[in-house]
């Protein structure tokens, strides 16, 4: 099992999670999570040696294919779903875009 | 007492003995007169709702046959309403507007049920007190200083306070059955891929089920056969027939098998919960119940599997929050650089809630290379190990037995400090959930400081009919689902 969490370990987490977090946050989580890691090592008491994970629960799957034909169908309207977007440009010819801040330098 | 429940109401509509109208201004009124104090709703939909059942007043015809007819429903702020905000109790979401129903709210309104607002739920539907909220908490009808539960506590409080006699809930770790408990009514989570979460704003993925709350079993099996069955817009829907839930409501238990974990269920309750429970067993007996002792060995293992299974989908999930599609956008603080990495790290640093952030992180962290097969394969196969636990219990048993929850409603800020103490609260539920199966909580007693108590019933998958027969049987005998808390009849 890993070592002690750090607030190494939580800054570099925070940046995989696309959080920025400020000290207080950093300390808080630090100890918080540290807990809750001491406190899940119980599972390793348990033996699972051969034993399957279960990633689903769902057991229709076998009987009913969730594919369907590659159809095109209806969606939804341009308009209706840029109207919650924070930042975009509806005035396009083509029903409009997100906008979003520079992406490369 | 049979005219605020479901089956009252919407039999004087369709008989035309009520209009829908005067029973969705009743709602609105009893809402009114109890949100200062109770917090239960985050949007309120006066006029879309007296619209709504203007509408059905105005065709009597067209609704002769539907179970829900002028029904008031109040559906938890995790289902997309298409024009109606909508918000999983979060920031990020607090001026999102979906431009689609779930489908559940398409089912509920395609049965006669008007839609009154939104409750109030921890953010994302993580948390088991709806302390989580970005709104606030939402408050016990039974006690105002205690919590209705979580994650669906707002969907609680509103059935008990008889704003609305069904409210819907959603279910990851015990979300349904938790508030139900506490708040004196009927929850019912059903079996995994019962019910479409088509516009259920996703929390954990392999956990998560959409069921009912009302104030009796059989309110639940109406709202169930409305909601249930398969739906092309959701993967994980079972193409498995929807019986008619109601016709298992023959009041009586005689022969059916009930076990009892009493390895489980033995320590870390309360007192009067655990008398509440004992009580409860020895009424079904009475009534021809066979209890049984049966073992779930793995099931202490529920809550470290659970909270490692809901945060690591939690942190894929909720990945799609970024500023970009909807919801809020917080520019970067000064230094942090113009770019869009940095947008995306500020408007969730500024949109999650303290809860949620730990749960993303701690998901993250358990999925990192390095880490996945200590944490989270362990969890998946442990996982396995639980649902085996249950396959054989069910072979000897029709239905396991536990209380819903270890100790009644706590008081609000009583763990704020500590998630973990938190968390053991679920120990009852979390393993339906990661067993998929359904689970139904119904009013079994009260402390002596009357809060109410709930008596669980897990079943086998697809098996909601002997859960709604036995916890039927069981209202009939007793008169607990009758007492009202002061604010739902002032």
């Amino acid at each position: 099992m890993p070592a002690q969490l750090t607030s190494d370990d939580v800054v570099r987490i925070a940046a995989l999670a696309n959080v920025t977090l400020d000290p207080r946050e950093i300390a808080l989580f630090t100890r918080q999570i540290g807990e809750l890691l001491a406190y899940v090592e119980q599972l390793q008491q348990v033996d699972t040696a051969g034993v399957p994970p279960t990633a689903s629960v769902r057991r229709g799957a076998a009987g009913a294919s969730a594919d369907r034909p590659d159809e095109v169908r209806p969606s939804l309207e341009i308009a209706d779903t840029l109207a919650n977007a924070p930042d975009a440009d509806r005035s396009q010819m083509e029903g409009g875009f997100f906008r979003v801040p520079r992406v490369i330098g | 007492m049979t005219e605020d429940t479901i089956a009252g109401l919407a039999g004087a509509v369709r008989t035309g003995a009520r209009t829908a109208t005067e029973i969705c201004q009743r709602a609105l009124a009893q809402l009114d007169a109890t949100e200062p104090s109770l917090h239960a709703f985050n949007t309120v939909a006066a006029d879309r709702a007296l619209a709504r059942a203007a509408a059905i007043d105005r065709h009597p015809a067209r609704w002769k046959q539907a179970p829900l007819a002028g029904v008031p429903i109040a559906l938890k702020d995790n289902l997309c309403t298409r024009g109606l905000r909508t918000t999983a109790s979060s920031r990020i979401l607090d001026t999102f507007v979906p431009p689609y129903d779930a489908t559940v709210v398409e089912r509920l309104e395609a049965a006669g049920a008007v839609v009154v607002g939104k409750t109030n739920c921890d953010e994302f539907a993580m948390g088991s007190s709806n302390e989580n909220s970005a709104y606030g908490p939402a408050r016990n009808p039974w006690a105002l200083d205690r919590t209705p539960g979580g994650s669906s506590g707002g969907s609680a409080a509103a059935g008990a306070a008889g704003i609305a006699p069904a409210a819907r809930g959603s279910d990851t770790g015990g979300s349904i059955p938790q508030p139900a408990a506490i708040c004196g009514v009927v929850g019912l989570k059903p079996t995994y891929g019962r019910v479409s979460r088509y516009g259920l704003i996703a929390f954990a993925s392999s956990l998560d089920q959409i069921g009912p709350f009302t104030r009796t079993v059989r309110d639940a099996a109406l709202v169930l056969s409305a909601i249930a069955g398969h739906d092309p817009m959701d993967a994980t829907s079972e193409a498995e027939p929807v019986p008619p839930y109601a016709d298992a409501l023959t009041g009586d238990v005689r022969g059916a098998r009930i076990g009892v974990p009493r390895g489980l269920v033995g320590a870390g309750v309360d007192r009067e919960v655990a008398q509440a429970f004992d009580e409860a067993l020895a009424s079904l007996a009475d009534r021809g119940a066979r209890l049984v002792d049966v073992e779930l060995p793995h099931a202490p293992y529920a809550i470290p599997v659970y909270y490692l299974v809901a945060t690591a989908e939690a942190s894929s999930n909720l990945a799609r929050y970024d500023g970009v599609r909807y919801g809020m956008r917080t520019p970067p603080a000064a230094g942090a650089g113009p770019d869009l990495p940095a947008m995306y790290a500020s408007t969730r640093a500024q949109g999650f809630g303290p809860e949620v952030k730990r749960r993303i992180m701690l998901g993250t962290y358990v999925l990192s290379a390095g880490y996945y097969d200590a944490y989270y394969l362990k969890a998946q196969q442990v996982r396995t190990l639980i649902l085996r636990d249950y396959d054989r219990a069910f072979e000897r048993v029709d239905a396991v037995a536990m209380p819903t929850t270890p100790t009644p409603a706590f008081r609000l800020g009583e763990h704020a400090a500590d998630p973990l103490q938190m968390y053991l609260g679920d120990v009852f539920t979390v393993s339906a959930n990661l067993a998929g199966l359904p689970a139904l909580s119904v009013p079994c007693g009260f402390t002596a400081g009357g809060l109410p108590i709930g008596l669980q019933l897990i079943g086998r998958r697809h098996d909601e009919s002997t859960l709604l027969r036995v916890a039927d049987a069981y209202e009939r005998g007793t008169a607990w689902w009758t007492h009202r808390p002061p604010i739902a009849t002032r």
